[in-house]
């Protein structure tokens, strides 16, 4: 059997990149409608072939990776990364949820960025970022690999700078980059740390070698696993540097949808699946995946809890539900922590492209406490938002339900801290349905405070629709990712799983009981009864000010001090000295002759008195 | 016979040294170009002289070879000094050294 398709596989990430390069050679030359075809038919085209191997490759019913080596990259000193793809059935989840979401989100966009002037630019940008997305999750070693994440940051900090004219804009996409750059340089520590020891970078090697040279619960495995997972808890936006995700949502609304919701920020889920024999090695740092992850699953929802802003919202609760793949990652259940990433891209999206859709029709209006009674103007976008926030909620039969209960029972598994890590989930996913309601029954029920202007077109409408589909099945589909990871630790307890799934309807039903009775309150938010702990939980418990406080004023006063530069000094004396010295002597140039006789007499007596031995 | 009554060369080079001085104070303190040149003769002649006495003493013909020579370059100097000066005099006005200081730094 001959996977011809397969071999073909360079043309996924080729595709977009080749859209970039002519949107980029043409510098925003090309007819709106041309630029639109372009960037979102080239991701749909990749999406198409990706289609065709993933149908090819599974259906031969053969589990075994695949690998296509396209050319040697470098060969310097022992380290000869190639460009090559690995393909089995975990990167064939990755890529059907970018190409697949990719294409929607770029189809929604060309619409919803119509009225910018840059127009082209938006796209150049998009489709960059997809092929370095594509790069990411099929490269079969860990420096092509790192090519593909640094590419995707770069184009996250692009396009969150996209309306760069407002400066606020701008620092938020610094703050993303630089944040980001703190955890990639754990990660290129953690490669070269592994690099040192076994002599290699290609992913499989790297797991057999690991197998063959380290014990488990070594050091050496378990720091490196310890520096990948501060790689990827930068550019998943865990704790502690999840801060820069809120102020990502700076960016136009279908780049926090593909960027900041469904591909880029579990780009860090899929580094730890990845390099998962790595992580079986150092159990140490297998626990603080788990525990970064739950923990940054409450921090983040409780700060959701109090946010007005729909973006926000949804960012908080993006950190948080990767938080909830962090767990599953830590406790072993590998597949689920990819099924939620999937499940989590279908439902996410939908939501950030719903909020985009409420938001376009209330002229670009973010705050929740302008909105009220959408439901019957834009029943579209009501019908995203519920679904979504269903399947957000894990609400029984939604996509979210079958992820979460899943991580969530495998957490209850998990030996020593199974009933801790539990209690934290559910506590978690209580909090969810809560704040993802209180947005709902807000922003779409009540008195309508804010008029909307007509509903968006079908290129926005459809692929929400298509969301809203996939939001709800997305559960039934069973991604191959589990071809290729570790079997879940087995057994669920009977009680349970009739347990899990009750904690969110709780939430939901106290969130209906909150709105009913007018509890949403925003008057009374910083005073009322509560207030203090509301305002911590705005502040995303004061985590931007200590950071602001500990490390950015810190560096802004050391780099200010360092402006006059101690080195500079050397230099500046130098000429100051140079400076004086010339004006010095230039008074003695007074043009007087009589005063030229006289110091040369004056000199001539001195070097006469030396000679004679006098002085 | 009146003995020959030979002047000590230390007399001669003191008279010299003295001569030199007069004119180098000269030189250094007057302010008129005429005067300046004057001191400049007066200096050149106290080296001839210092020469004249040091040849004698030693009994060789050097001394006053040199004494020639610094005649000449005298000669020389006081012609090209002169036409200095009637420039300078038709240029600044004045004979005054000290007005004459557009070199300055």
């Amino acid at each position: 059997m001959g996977l011809t398709w397969v071999q073909l596989i360079w043309l996924v990430p080729l595709l977009p990149f080749l859209s970039f390069l002519t949107l980029f050679l043409t510098q925003g030359r090309l007819p709106r409608p041309l630029v639109g075809v372009l960037g979102a038919g080239s991701v749909g085209l990749a999406a198409l072939v990706v289609g065709v191997i993933a149908t090819e490759y599974l259906g031969a019913g053969n589990t075994a990776p695949v690998s296509v080596q396209m050319f040697q990259w470098m060969n310097v000193g022992g380290l000869n990364p190639s460009f090559g793809f690995i393909i089995d059935g975990l990167s064939i989840t990755m890529l059907c949820v970018i190409t697949g979401v990719g294409f929607l989100i770029h189809v929604y966009s060309t619409l919803f960025v119509l009225e910018e002037k840059d127009y082209s630019r938006f796209f150049t940008y998009m489709n960059l970022f997809v092929s370095a997305m594509i790069i990411l999750v099929l490269a079969d070693n860990l420096l092509l690999l790192y090519l593909g994440w640094e590419g995707v940051g770069v184009c996250s900090y692009l396009l969150i700078g996209y309306w760069y004219e407002d400066a606020s804009n701008g620092r938020a996409a610094r703050k993303a980059f630089i944040v980001t750059r703190i955890g990639d340089g754990f990660m290129a520590l953690g490669m070269l740390l592994l690099f040192t020891h076994l002599g290699t970078l290609e992913i499989s090697a790297v797991t057999t070698a690991a197998a063959a040279t380290f014990q488990t619960g070594d050091t050496i495995p378990t720091i490196a696993a310890l520096l990948l997972l501060g790689g990827a808890c930068g550019k998943s936006a865990q704790l502690p540097l999840q801060t820069w995700l809120p102020d990502a949502m700076a960016g136009p609304t279908p780049v926090s949808a593909l960027i900041h919701a469904a591909t880029m920020v579990t780009a860090g889920v899929y580094l730890i699946a990845r390099m998962h024999d790595l992580f079986l090695l150092a159990p140490v740092a297998q626990l603080a995946v788990a525990f970064v992850g739950l923990l940054t699953l409450l921090v983040a929802a409780g700060t959701a809890l109090t946010q007005n802003d729909i973006k926000r919202i949804l960012a908080y609760s993006t950190i948080s539900q990767i938080g909830y793949m962090f767990l599953a990652l830590g406790v072993g259940a590998w597949s689920a922590a990819i099924f939620h990433l999937m499940t989590h891209a279908f439902f996410k999206a939908l939501l950030f492209l719903g909020a985009g859709y409420v938001v376009y029709s209330l002229h670009h209006e973010h705050d929740i406490r302008q909105m009220g009674g959408l439901a019957r103007r834009l029943p579209i976008g009501f019908a995203s938002f519920l679904i979504g926030s269903a399947a957000l909620a894990a609400l029984p039969m939604t996509s979210g339900f079958f992820s979460k209960d899943e991580i969530l029972l495998a957490a209850y598994e998990h030996g020593e801290w199974g009933g801790l890590l539990w209690a934290g989930g559910a506590l978690g996913a209580f909090l969810t349905a809560l704040y993802s309601f209180r947005l709902v029954f807000i922003v779409f029920l009540g008195p309508t405070r804010t008029e909307p202007s007509a509903p968006a077109g079908w290129l926005m409408g459809g692929p929400l629709l298509v969301l809203c589909v996939l939001s709800l099945v997305g559960g039934f589909i069973d991604p191959p990712a589990a071809l290729v990871l570790p079997a879940s630790p087995p057994g669920h307890d009977a009680v349970m799983q009739w347990v899990t799934p009750a904690i969110p309807i709780v939430g939901v039903v106290l969130a209906w009981f909150l709105f009913s009775s007018r509890s949403f309150s925003f008057g009374d938010f910083a005073t009322g009864p509560g207030g203090a702990l509301r305002r911590f939980l705005y502040s995303h418990w004061a985590m931007d000010w200590l950071y602001d406080r500990t490390i950015v004023r810190p560096y802004y006063w050391l780099a200010r001090i360092n402006r006059s530069d101690a080195v500079d000094y050397v230099y500046a004396a130098t000429a100051g000295i140079t400076r004086v010295g010339s004006s010095a002597l230039a008074l003695t140039q007074s043009g007087q002759l009589r005063w030229y006789a006289g110091t040369m007499v004056g000199g001539l007596v001195i070097f006469v008195a030396i000679l004679l031995g006098i002085l | 016979m009146m003995e020959a009554v030979v002047v000590p060369m230390e007399h001669g080079l003191l008279l010299a040294g003295f001569l030199f001085v007069i004119g180098l104070l000269g030189v250094m303190a007057r302010r008129n170009v005429i005067f300046i040149l004057m001191s400049l003769e007066i200096m050149l002649n106290a080296c001839g002289l210092a020469f004249i006495v040091a040849g004698s003493a030693h009994g060789e013909a050097d001394g006053q070879v040199m004494f020639m020579i610094i005649l000449t370059i005298a000669a020389a100097e006081v012609v090209v000094g002169l036409g200095l000066v009637l420039q300078a005099r038709r240029r600044f006005r004045t004979l005054d050294i000290d007005q004459a200081s557009q070199l300055g730094g």
